[in-house]
């Protein structure tokens, strides 16, 4: 890249010289490219500056014992080795990944579902309405989505009012706080703030399908359940893909809706790798383990997430 | 983002790769953190005049804690030539982030500590000794400033790194209608005659304990008072202040766990308390839906003003009649920065807290807490029939016996977020033992002084 600046002759050369068509298409190219990279220069600087670098850094604290401040002490993969080893960070580690079937799969199956339904009345102002109230919870907040949501699921809160209510009072109980229902109730919070997204995602991408495609189906004999596998669901592949790729990143790096709700509680019940990484970097100024936490939940996210990419595209994992 | 995963092509991989490498042999020449070991001099010359040139004193203070502005209001009305520039957080956030801002160029003067021992390691703090000499502190009761002092990595001896803002002191405040109602006449004189307490509220249909027990575990208070009572209280000082060979693996200790899980099953306890947190926990004692509630006396001009004449305060009983009262009590501690530009204005400031008639008014009455200083000074008076007067004379009666200890949950900076609050959460809610629960605090203290 530099080397074809370099050599790329100064305009006034340029109109002296009258270059053969060929060097002028080779000099306006070098140019245009030169000036491309200026311009995506200000956006590569903070890359590196706010994404490379704070990586970098990440993986070198990894090798480290180091509480923020004072000297840091060489300990080579043993961060790694204690978060392979201790129970506690496997079990922190485990919850993040059953949370990946509330914040990932309800939201797509749900959406799908949804999607299915209202495909026909997207247009129009009712169509509008209905886009608008399922897209709602992706524009709170998730600080006031988990507030919101701990006062709902409360030993006083509306659910269990609504349950004492059907005469099902023996059920009722502080939801966030149950051992046995903390973190599927955490789960119940993102299955909805994401099942909008997933449902707008899923509609757009149907609005797409060729109709055709459906007359053809139902010529040949085609109910709605044969129709939506046959037909819909082939055609969403991409956008299923984008789905499950944004929800199990926000599953495996959840800190807002779990801080908020729970904060890890009880026991650790609910405690997820995001919201253990900022324990252990802030409150217990372990920076080497908290950075190899860190290092472990991204190759987590990009395990996770290639094949997904890769599946949605149609090649072979 | 999708896109940049598997579309990426190979040379920008490779462009990506080098510039990961460049700064990866970048950073990777030094190790992270820098040697601040330099000692400070404690035998260094310090000013106890003020002077008349302009100073703004850069203080850090706790969100929810109005006593540090107002006083420093009353400060700058006294001493025209002294500014404040507060920043306010909340006290998990100042415990998050005082080391590195101690450790920037922005350091303030005076700021709200929370465990002092790892700073002092750092040498974020400035060791307060000369001044401790200079203003004649040693005329205060040793024991005020026992908790400040940190030596050889332990606390309870050594250099003095801070001074309290008021200093606190913890016990049970009730619902006096509520009291009234299941037959209490006066506070309880033992810890027996209190389960007795609970016993019959629970089956007066009143909830005997509001305590909250989310986010940070609210049932180490009952749990210490407990333990302060069945043992040895400076067993537990010991093991506050790392003394070589403290253990939490204590017969005080299993008992007072045994306790906390006996009330547990009984229910005094609310159902969702490990889903209660503190704010709830206080809206809810006032609303009178809770007969006690273990609290500290920073809520006592709150409760004074949300719940006037229906609020009482005693200090935890004695496990047998006529015995010593132990509390948990802890300055509200303030130290000065290391880096600090007016660290002998910020001295003054801290004696003039102690010693100032009109600050010391402000203590009680803005803080609710006892003002300490010199024994010789008189402690302000609060108004009558209120919790705030009860508070103030248990304090000074705690005093008197010699019976403050700091809290568990300081005895290192990670113990209440990764052992107490979890086990705690776990004990009541019947997934961990007494024996276990005492074990597991013990392990994680002893992992984290390893380190």
């Amino acid at each position: 890249m530099t080397s074809a600046l370099g050599s790329a002759p100064t305009g006034r050369d340029d109109r002296r010289a009258r270059p053969t068509p060929t060097r002028a298409h080779r000099s306006r190219w070098a140019r245009a490219a030169g000036t491309g990279w200026l311009y995506v220069l200000p956006a590569l600087v903070m890359y590196a500056v706010f994404v490379l670098r704070p990586l970098v850094l990440t993986l070198q604290y990894s090798l480290y014992d180091w509480n923020g401040i004072g000297v840091a002490r060489w300990v080579g993969l043993d961060n790694y080795l204690t978060v392979f080893t201790d129970s506690d960070l496997l079990k922190i580690i485990g919850n993040a990944i059953v949370l990946i079937v509330f914040f990932s799969f309800i939201p797509v199956a749900l959406g799908l579902l949804v999607a299915s339904m209202v495909r026909r009345i997207t247009t129009g102002a009712f169509g509008t309405v209905v886009r608008t109230i399922l897209f709602l919870p992706q524009v709170i907040p998730l600080v006031a989505a988990g507030i919101a949501w701990s006062w709902l699921l409360s030993s006083n809160g509306l659910v269990n009012q609504a349950l004492r209510a059907v005469g099902l009072g023996g059920v009722a109980r502080a939801w966030l706080g149950d051992f046995d229902t903390a973190l599927p109730a955490v789960g119940v919070i993102g299955a909805w703030v994401l099942l909008g997204l997933c449902t707008i995602l899923l509609v757009t991408g149907m609005s797409k399908i060729d109709p055709a495609l459906y007359e053809a189906a139902r010529l040949d004999g085609a109910g709605p359940v044969r129709e939506f596998l046959a037909v819909t669901l082939p055609s969403l592949r991409q956008e299923i893909g984008v789905c499950l790729t944004v929800t199990i990143i926000a599953a495996l790096a959840s800190f807002d809706i779990v801080y908020i709700s729970t904060s890890g509680g009880p026991g650790l019940q609910t405690t997820v790798p995001g919201l253990e990484i900022y324990r252990l970097a802030f409150s217990q100024r372990q920076v080497g383990l908290a950075s190899a936490l860190a290092v472990v939940l991204m190759l987590l996210v990009l395990a996770c997430v290639l094949p997904i990419q890769r599946l949605s595209r149609g090649e072979k994992p | 983002m999708a896109e940049l995963l598997t579309k990426f092509p190979r040379r920008r991989t490779v462009l990506l790769a080098s510039l990961l490498a460049v700064g990866m042999t970048a950073t990777a020449c030094s190790a992270p953190g820098e040697d601040r070991s330099s000692t400070q001099k404690s035998d260094a010359a310090v000013k106890t005049e003020l002077g008349t040139d302009p100073i703004t004193l850069e203080m850090y203070a706790e969100t929810g804690f109005p006593l540090a502005k107002a006083l420093a209001d009353e400060f700058s009305k006294q001493h025209s030539n002294v500014k404040f520039n507060i920043r306010e957080d909340q006290f998990t956030v100042i415990v998050e982030n005082a080391p590195r801002v101690m450790a920037s160029d922005n350091s303030p003067d005076i700021i709200r500590l929370p465990t002092m021992v790892d700073l002092v390691k750092d040498d974020l703090l400035k060791n307060l000794d000369p001044y401790f000499t200079a203003y004649g502190w040693d005329k205060f009761p040793a024991s005020q400033l026992m908790q400040l002092r940190v030596g050889d990595n332990t606390r309870g001896t050594g250099s003095l790194y801070g001074m309290g803002l008021g200093y606190s002191v913890t016990g049970v405040f009730y619902n006096k209608k509520l009291a009234t109602q299941i037959g209490m006449t006066q506070p309880p004189a033992t810890v027996a005659e209190f389960e007795e307490l609970l016993a019959k509220a629970k089956t007066g249909g009143v909830q005997p304990i509001m305590q909250f027990n989310k986010n940070t575990a609210g049932i180490n208070f009952p749990h210490q008072a407990l333990q302060n009572q069945f043992g040895d209280p400076t067993q537990v000082a010991d093991w506050i202040f790392q003394k070589p060979g403290a253990t939490f693996d204590t017969p005080a200790a299993l008992k007072a766990t045994q306790t906390i899980q006996k009330w547990a099953q009984a229910g005094y306890f609310t159902k969702d308390a490990n889903a209660l947190d503190y704010a709830g926990m206080v809206g809810e004692f006032q609303k009178g839906n809770g007969l006690f509630m273990f609290n500290g006396d920073w809520e006592s001009a709150n409760l004074d003003k949300s719940m006037p004449g229906n609020v009482g305060f005693f200090l935890f009983p004695t496990e047998s009649p006529g015995g010593k009262h132990v509390a948990m009590s802890a300055p509200n501690t303030f130290g000065v920065s290391a880096k600090a530009k007016n660290p002998d204005a910020a001295a003054y400031f801290l004696n003039w807290v102690h010693t100032n008639a009109k600050a010391r008014e402000i203590s009680v009455t803005v803080g609710g807490s006892s003002p300490g200083g010199p024994s010789d000074l008189p402690v302000p008076s609060a108004a009558p029939n209120t919790v705030l007067a009860e508070t103030l004379k248990a304090s000074q009666q705690l005093g008197a016996e010699n019976g403050a200890v700091d809290f568990t949950a300081n005895a290192t900076g990670g113990i209440f977020a990764a052992a107490i609050t979890p086990e705690m959460q776990k004990l009541i809610a019947g997934q961990q033992t007494p024996e276990g629960y005492v074990k597991a605090v013990q392990a994680e203290y002893q992992k984290e002084l390893s380190r």
